[in-house]
């Protein structure tokens, strides 16, 4: 077992033990639509097995009929069965897709946190812009209250993904996602990228720290007087490609994110240089 | 001299990518050494590498899909077995750079390399037959297509020897595909072999499409024609709408690595969304272009062994269009998670579901067939009730996945790649298999072995279940696609299932392998002279097995829907009084120069070396256009050839 699951957990249940209401409400879609369809699938199946044993060609007391190619009944039935099972489940579509919209924000009496997501090669970059603190490859927030994401890349495309609180959304270069989940009770929640990302993809884990309020406070203030501060070299640090342990940083440029957004976009010729240089070491292993 | 090809590009120092480059070079030796050594090479010239026959295309369509079936299957079993192992702290036994190729790989064979040959080669073998004609509409064109595809195929595998494939998943989503974070020639492998091979596909769906809509026998109007060129027409019609997208997107890919442009870049105002977009505008249609041929075998497969005509034949041509329409108004399905806003994913997640319509109706229909048949439980009919069964349950999981907030939690998890293998091999290939069993004694007059052709079946059919079942269950608990090691070791139990899944298919692999050797070998005992072997309802089995080159001797009068069954309740063929002498078209070594010449241009490429990519594109133009132009001599077959041809055929058919 690698080191860092002694701290943190390297397992969760995923999509189907939800901890937060996005989750909870993704499980309910799952299943409701999936019943909708065993409906239907269930029956097809059965049918499958006793027409083709039933009608078998050793079987004498079956009807033959090498004629029979058209029921207008059994057309519309055919038509209708599907149809109906799909009005429904566009129903649940359409309803699904604006209330579990990623950008839609959670209701909620507590005031939202705002978190800035980048993903590095292969590292996950959290901001905190409101409290001038980032963390890297793990993210602490208070239960149950709403967390307001923004996510970008600085590098390739990756996807967020947090099983147990529910939806993921991609981060892409030089363009920003909106995405909000809330963690419904204090926990560890293990996340990861979705989208694959490189040779180091395999590693771009996180894990989600949600804390009592009382106890998210004094993680902040601790972190706020006590974490390294990220400087020029710890910035260049993080650019690098290449993994690293969770880290907190304080005195964080509250533009960081939008510096970073910007100079993704801009030509980078040494980037490539970087990468090679990570291919080194992964070959070196 | 030669750009960046140097010593460096051959794996030395890596025991596994150089034990499978040994065992490339060695197969293909052993194979050519073999051929030279029984002094083949004149008889493979002229009957195969030169042929313009729509059969003997077909077939060699079929085999080059055959041996890729074997390559992708060997990435497959390497991934599972690295996935089996490589959990908690272990690393595994394939480090990532080379689990990202091998994945990379995997999906570029088994979809461009194996799935679509062995559709396009059905395509070619049967179609014609079916519509009663002599070949397709473009034989010469026909057969650069095929010698495109595999030189698409042949670059591919040289990349194992040579260099490295790319390590950026199968569709090379820029910017992990841009010179910025892949300056290797992996990606530019994948670029080229797709390239040429696309272009291949885009000639062979233009043939098909002008086939079927202009060449049909006599008296076959659409609404008589088989169900399966039905499919095949709207499947080849997707092809020529869809492939032109892919070719123009790799081309823009290729532009920025080569050029410096910045179509999909990061900078520069690049948009890696665009081309995101863009392929998925070619690859949800494509999909379609795998499934509905293979829909197309089935509906014949099933009403054929149930001695039934197909039930709602014009419900099936309905849905078969229906589907080839709606394909194109799907693709932003594919990334759901990239933030669009609640009516444009509602939109795309209702529409997807639209097409479970059609594709219901479909079920229903064969469900029907069955009804009230005499099923012959031979091993294309086992094929496709697996497929019934395996299909819905695809089906179900796909739509899942097309309801956005339930895609949110789904996507790009193993989930997913447990639904579209579900649909992939228990539709597609379950339905070439299908197919190559059906319409083999057609191809070469003999019949393959039952019994190994149910062992495969069964391997298949259960080693699916075995290997996708916990696959769809881990995607649950969180895990995602193409991780080449993982922390959570509760995944670990599922993941060696999976493994022991992929082994049993690895028994089907080899029972169908069985399967072609015992059955050449014994082939003198199940000879089929009928050329009816399954009591056929289609034209194509009113001519001899395997058919002559000419196909039919006098053009078909169709009168009906089936008409080969409807003619067997009129009593026995006989010989015509007279023949007229029919010309066939002429060998060419036009495609198998043209693509050798492409293969040549596609290395150079490759490797950056400029003097040869432009004398192996002059070459290859100057081919072309030299054996297009060329006088060419067209075969006549006489009159009282065909006669005595036929006496002779109807001597196996009435045996006195």
């Amino acid at each position: 077992m690698p080191l860092s699951c002694l701290v943190n957990p390297c397992r969760g249940e995923g999509v189907l033990d939800p901890h937060g209401p996005v989750a909870a409400a993704e499980r309910l879609i799952l299943l409701n639509a999936t019943t909708i369809m065993l409906v239907v699938v269930i029956p097809v199946i059965l049918c499958t097995f006793a027409f083709a044993w039933w009608y078998r060609a050793s079987n004498t007391r079956a009807t033959y009929a090498p004629d029979w190619a058209y029921s207008g009944h059994i057309e519309l039935v055919v038509w209708s069965i599907p149809a109906m099972v799909v009005l429904l489940l566009a129903g649940v579509a359409w309803n699904g897709s604006h209330l579990l919209d990623p950008a839609r924000k959670i209701a909620s009496e507590v005031k939202p946190l705002r978190v800035e997501v980048v993903s590095l090669d292969w590292r996950w970059l959290f901001i905190y812009p409101d409290m001038g603190i980032a963390t890297v490859n793990e993210l602490t927030v208070p239960a149950a209250t709403p967390i307001e994401f923004v996510l970008t890349s600085a590098t390739v495309m990756n996807s967020f993904f947090v099983p147990q609180l529910g939806s993921q959304i991609y981060t892409m270069p030089g363009m920003t996602t909106r995405l909000n989940l809330m963690a419904e009770r204090p926990g560890n929640y293990p996340g990861l990228s979705a989208q694959f990302s490189g040779d180091g993809f395999s590693d771009m884990r996180f894990v989600v720290h949600a804390l009592p309020p009382a106890q998210f406070s004094s993680w902040l203030a601790q972190t706020q007087s006590d974490a390294p501060s990220l400087d020029a070299e710890a910035n260049a640090q993080l650019a690098r490609a290449g993994h690293g342990p969770p880290a907190t940083y304080r005195g964080v440029d509250p533009m960081l994110f939008e510096h970073i957004m910007q100079s993704t976009a801009r030509p980078q010729p040494a980037a490539a240089a970087a990468r090679s240089a990570a291919h080194g070491a992964w070959d070196a292993r | 001299m030669l750009g960046k090809l140097s010593w460096a590009a051959i794996p030395f120092g890596q025991p596994i990518p150089m034990a499978a480059s040994l065992f490339i070079i060695v197969g293909l030796l052993s194979v050519l050494g073999l051929v030279t050594w029984k002094g083949w090479w004149p008889y493979l010239w002229r009957e195969w590498l030169t042929s313009v026959d729509h059969k003997r295309i077909g077939v060699m369509y079929v085999l080059l899909a055959l041996v890729l079936l074997l390559r992708g299957f060997i990435d497959a079993i390497m991934m599972r077995t690295q996935l089996a192992i490589a959990a908690g702290g272990a690393q595994g036994y394939l480090p990532p750079e080379h689990y990202d190729q091998i994945f990379s790989a995997h999906g570029t064979i088994m979809i461009f390399f194996m799935a679509m040959p062995f559709m396009v080669g059905l395509m070619n073998f049967v179609v014609p037959l079916q519509l009663g004609v002599r070949d397709v509409a473009f034989p010469a064109l026909n057969a650069i297509s095929f010698w495109l595809t595999a030189s698409g195929a042949l670059l591919v595998n040289v990349s194992l020897v040579v260099g490295e494939f790319a390590r950026t998943g199968w569709l090379a989503y820029p910017p992990l595909s841009e010179l910025q974070f892949s300056p290797g020639v992996g990606v530019d492998y994948y670029l080229w072999s797709l390239e040429i091979s696309g272009i291949g596909t885009l000639l062979a769906g233009i043939n098909l499409v002008t086939t079927i809509l202009k060449m049909r026998a006599p008296g076959m109007t659409y609404m008589r024609m088989p169900i399966f060129c039905w499919t095949a027409l709207a499947s080849n019609m997707l092809i020529v709408a869809a492939f032109p997208i892919l070719t123009a997107t790799f081309g823009m890919l290729l532009l920025d690595r080569y050029v410096g442009m910045h179509f999909f870049t990061n900078d520069g105002g690049g948009n890696l969304m665009l081309y995101i977009n863009l392929i998925w505008a070619w690859g949800h249609p494509e999909v379609y272009i795998l499934i509905l041929p293979a829909f197309g075998i089935y509906s014949e497969v099933i009403a054929t062994f149930s001695g039934k005509q197909l039930f709602g034949y014009r419900s099936m041509v309905l849905a078969t269009l229906a589907i080839c329409v709606l394909s194109f108004m799907v693709w932003l399905h594919h990334f759901f998670t990239m933030g669009a806003g609640a009516n444009v994913n509602a939109f795309f997640g209702i529409m997807s579901m639209i097409i479970a319509i059609p594709t219901g109706v479909k079920v229903f229909n064969w469900l029907f067939t069955l009804y009230r048949g005499r099923v012959r439980f031979e091993v294309p009919v086992l094929w496709s009730l697996g497929f019934m069964v395996t299909f819905v349950i695809g089906g179900l999981t796909g739509v899942l996945l097309a309801v956005p907030p339930a895609d949110f939690v789904l996507h790009n998890s193993l989930f997913l790649v447990a639904h579209f293998h579900n649909v992939i091999i228990g539709g597609v290939l379950f339905g070439a298999m299908a197919g190559y069993n059906y319409w083999f004694p057609k191809a070469f007059g003999f019949t393959l072995d039952k019994r190994l052709g149910l062992v495969s079946f069964w391997c298949w059919l259960i080693g699916f279940y075995l290997a996708f079942v916990p696959l769809y269950m881990v995607g649950l608990l969180g895990m995602t696609r193409r991780m080449q090691h993982y922390a959570d070791l509760t995944w670990q139990p599922y993941l060696i299932v999976a493994e022991v899944g992929a082994l049993v298919i690895l028994c089907g692999i080899l029972a169908t392998l069985a399967q072609l050797l015992v059955s050449i070998r014994s082939r003198d005992r199940r000879r089929d002279l009928t050329g009816d072997p399954w009591g056929g309802r289609t034209l194509e089995w009113s001519t001899a097995s395997p058919p002559p080159s000419y196909n039919f001797a006098v053009l078909p009068h169709v009168e009906s829907l089936d008409p080969f069954w409807a003619a067997k309740q009129h009593g026995p063929n006989t010989v015509a009084d007279h023949y007229d002498s029919i010309e066939v078209p002429p060998n060419s070594p036009n495609g198998f120069m043209t693509a050798f010449f492409a293969v040549v241009t596609g290395f150079a490429l490759i490797w950056h070396i400029w003097w040869m990519a432009i004398l192996g594109l002059a070459c290859a133009v100057i081919t072309l256009l030299a054996f297009g132009w060329m006088e060419r001599v067209e075969t006549e077959i006489t009159g009282e050839r065909l006669a005595a041809a036929e006496r002779a055929r109807l001597r196996g058919v009435n045996p006195a």
